[in-house]
């Protein structure tokens, strides 16, 4: 299984992609959708990445309805900014302490923050698990701070632990 | 020919909603490459085009190839999916891209480069 | 109702090529190279959406297939450029 198998999500998502390009639900379709999907996820595991495990499903699927309302929000207050008259100048750079060390966490953080309008990942530091981030608008350092690491650094602990 | 009479009225109005919400937020996102004043600044605003201005387009999509041509355009989500991931990938490769030549050539304003931690030993 | 609807989508093209053009006008004003791989980036997206209206427009499908080869596009020149930008090398 895990040496035939190494990337069962890759695979996954590889087989769902294919069946929605081909738009069909063809025995064919399905069987080469299958075959591409476990060749691809076979030479993927040549490279030597590091294997992903979801210990939480249920935790990943709420942190995702979870980001998507995080993001409807930052979008509005984003967008008043820009069409305000005389747009703030409250910009500026925040360094957050993380605890979470797993690679795939980490790149899972990094696009929820980068894709919420407002704050983007600039850089982190491995060594001191220091994360910088640019936020356009800062309004309460703290609690900034503390909304990344209670709604997003928690459930991606348990997911990836 | 009008192709969207083949929907019905009201299912026209709700594609008609959808797309012209997320068409309004990927300009104003537009809008403020020009109304912002730092490359700092300016990299949040086509986050509004590529979230969720490209969602309400999708979506509106979706309901048109669904409702006009009475198959499911699925594979609209994949778009969707592809940008989700991909653009705070550019983005972020965009705003460390800056940030290194902004502290080769030493602008103000620009946090300095991390001294090494104390007391790690090899590091990367 | 067909035709306030028609009219919304027509208004929606109107936005999203004024969109691109802002996106144009910050690509040539710059003043750094980021800030024009940045407007291209956004230029792209705006262009990919502006297809799918087009698709709604004309009822065919095929916009739908050449928005998605834009955005892949799209993200692999933005990404080649951020680390061109980075390193001065494409590929190390």
């Amino acid at each position: 299984m895990t040496r035939w198998l190494p990337h069962p999500w890759f695979a996954l998502w590889l087989l769902v992609a294919w069946l929605l390009l081909q738009q069909s639900l063809a025995a064919p379709t399905i069987v080469l959708g299958i075959m591409l999907a476990l060749a691809l996820s076979w030479s993927l595991g040549k490279l030597g990445l590091p294997r992903v495990r979801v210990r939480s499903l249920g935790t990943l699927l709420l942190l995702l309805v979870r980001v998507f309302a995080d993001i409807v929000r930052a979008n509005l207050a984003v967008a008043k900014i820009i069409v305000s008259p005389s747009p703030r100048h409250t910009s500026g750079f925040v360094s957050i302490p993380l605890e979470i060390t797993s690679p795939y966490a980490l790149a899972l953080l990094a696009c929820i923050i980068t894709a919420t309008p407002g704050t983007i990942w600039v850089s982190h530091d491995s060594l001191r698990r220091v994360l910088m981030l640019h936020v356009l608008d800062v309004v309460d350092e703290a609690a900034l701070i503390d909304h990344i690491r209670q709604r997003y650094e928690q459930p991606l602990l348990r997911i990836f632990r | 020919m009008n192709v969207l009479a083949a929907v019905p009225g009201w299912v026209a109005l709700v594609i008609g909603a959808l797309v012209i919400a997320g068409a309004l937020l990927a300009c104003i996102g537009s809008a403020g490459l020009l109304r912002l004043d730092t490359f700092y600044r300016r990299v949040h605003a086509p986050t509004l085009g590529t979230t969720l201005g490209m969602y309400l387009v999708l979506a509106g999509t979706i309901v048109f190839f669904w409702a006009g041509e009475g198959r499911p355009a699925l594979h609209v989500i994949l778009i969707g999916v592809c940008v989700s991931i991909t653009t705070p990938i550019s983005l972020l490769l965009l705003a460390r891209a800056a940030l290194a030549r902004d502290r080769r050539e030493g602008t103000a304003g620009i946090p300095a480069a991390d001294p090494p931690a104390t007391g790690a030993d090899g590091g990367e | 109702m067909t035709g306030l609807a028609t009219t919304a989508i027509l208004a929606a093209q109107f936005l999203l090529l004024l969109g691109m053009g802002m996106a144009i006008v910050r690509m040539m004003r710059g003043p750094r190279a980021q800030d024009r791989v940045l407007a291209m980036d956004a230029m792209t997206i705006d262009g990919m959406l502006l297809l799918l209206t087009i698709g709604i427009r004309t009822g065919s499908i095929l916009y739908v297939e050449a928005g998605l080869i834009i955005a892949l596009l799209g993200f692999a020149s933005t990404a080649a450029f951020a680390k061109f930008l980075l390193r001065g090398e494409v590929i190390e």
